[in-house]
């Protein structure tokens, strides 16, 4: 299992496209992933769950990876929020 | 979503101080809005300075023995409670002009005082209140109205809680939480359970609450996601709009829990259904199935025949224990039988 703290890098925070682009990345490894904001912990593969958190500009997030591939899934997320979600 | 349980959402604090982060302060207890028959009617009649006070104890304390004097084991950690009594004995200490017991009171960290029956404390107290910053409430409803009002507030919001990745659904009136792996097909179930005419409670997210240490609650976490679910190839479809308002519900208890598993042929799935198997969660034991999935298997059906079961288990009907007692006595019944056709010297 592999944690890794990130941070939102975008003005809007997570609206509607960049949590699709979260879920889309996430759902193409096989390991469990999850995000958490505080103590919410919610299911990084459904897009409902990422909205819910309701995750703005600068917010610190949890990133949670288990299972065979969850040192590609981490690094695969973690490029997504540096790149600020391919905004700006 | 009723409105105590939108707050209690906004709050969810948890009880042995263990807070998320937000505080539960006498002036939140002031502004929760609740509906006319829950309303704590209450108002701030003086100590204003106080009213950041945190309350962190789900309780109550008539501070009598307090104010006679006796001070082992005061808890003043808790809402201290004025009713007529007390009123009285104020009135009493007034007149008498000793204010000891009630400075004494004071120099403890009490949350606040409140005056039932829209009694107002004497000049004194008001003074002595001022000055240790204590808030000063006020009701209008009788004592034994306002706590148990009060009492099942402050126990919705201090009750433990946890968010789960899974959809609640009500089928048949059986609350059924759907887990499983995402890709698994449970909105997929879900929605097709909607179809036939069952709620959605929530979808993705479920906000779980164990109120009263055996009933477990779940509702949506969110009121903005509100009903709406996520299916795959669709996208974002709002529920209420398109099945109507008896598809949906605020909150249910969950009574059932289904597992959706992708099938594997290593694993051996209950076969007969005498077993009970239970999954916990807060605290609280709640029936459980594993479900496999496979093309093919109709998911949804299998859900409703559960729910079906469930409720004929409520009712006293264990439907595979009676049946393996019938196959027992008929085995039984079977085997005497031929004790006596099958041997020739009998006849």
């Amino acid at each position: 299992m592999i944690e890794q703290m990130v941070k939102i890098k975008n003005r809007a925070g997570i609206h509607a496209r960049p949590a699709a682009l979260l879920v889309q990345t996430a759902s193409r490894f096989k390991s469990k992933i999850f995000i958490e904001k505080e103590t919410d912990r919610i299911n990084g593969k459904s897009i409902m769950g990422i909205i819910t958190l309701g995750a703005a500009y600068e917010t610190p997030l949890k990133l949670i990876a288990e299972g065979e591939d969850e040192a590609d899934a981490i690094d695969a997320l973690v490029h997504l929020f540096d790149s600020k979600f391919e905004e700006d | 979503m009723s409105p105590d349980g939108a707050v209690a959402r906004r709050w969810s604090l948890r009880y042995h101080g263990h807070m998320t982060g937000k505080r539960f302060t006498v002036l939140d207890l002031i502004d929760i809005d609740l509906k006319e028959h829950n309303s704590l009617d209450l108002r701030c009649i003086g100590g204003r300075k106080g009213l950041a006070r945190e309350i962190s104890i789900p309780d109550l304390n008539r501070p009598g023995l307090a104010l006679s004097g006796f001070y082992d084991s005061f808890a003043y950690q808790r809402i201290q409670i004025f009713g007529r009594g007390e009123a009285a004995y104020l009135r009493m200490l007034a007149s008498e002009s000793r204010t000891e017991t009630i400075e004494r009171m004071f120099s403890y960290a009490i949350p606040c005082c409140i005056f039932t029956h829209s009694l107002t404390p004497d000049r004194g107290f008001f003074e002595l209140a001022e000055r240790s910053q204590c808030p000063l409430l006020q009701t209008d409803l009788p004592s034994a109205e306002f706590s148990s009002r009060v009492l099942r507030v402050l126990s919705n919001l201090f009750a433990p809680q946890k968010t789960m990745h899974g959809v609640l659904v009500e089928v048949y009136g059986i609350g059924i939480l759907i887990l499983g792996d995402s890709g698994v097909g449970k909105s997929e179930a879900a929605l097709e359970l909607i179809e036939r005419g069952h709620r959605l409670v929530a979808d993705d997210v479920v906000d779980m609450r164990c109120v009263n240490g055996n009933i477990l609650m779940g509702a949506g976490a969110n009121k903005i996601i509100g009903h709406h679910m996520e299916i795959r190839g669709l996208g974002i479809i709002n529920i209420t709009h398109l099945y109507g308002v008896g598809a949906i519900r605020d909150k249910k208890q969950v009574q059932l829990v289904v597992e959706l598993e992708e099938w594997d042929p290593e694993k051996l799935y209950d076969r007969i259904g005498t077993q009970e198997r239970y999954m916990e969660i807060l605290g609280v034991k709640i029936p459980r199935l594993e479900i496999p999935v496979k093309p093919g298997r109709n998911i949804p059906i299998i859900i409703e025949t559960a729910a079906m079961n469930e409720r004929l288990k409520k009712m006293g009907y264990f439907s595979a224990k009676e049946f393996n007692q019938n196959v027992l006595k008929w085995i039984e019944s079977d085997a005497a039988r031929s004790v006596y056709f099958g041997q020739d010297d009998i006849i």
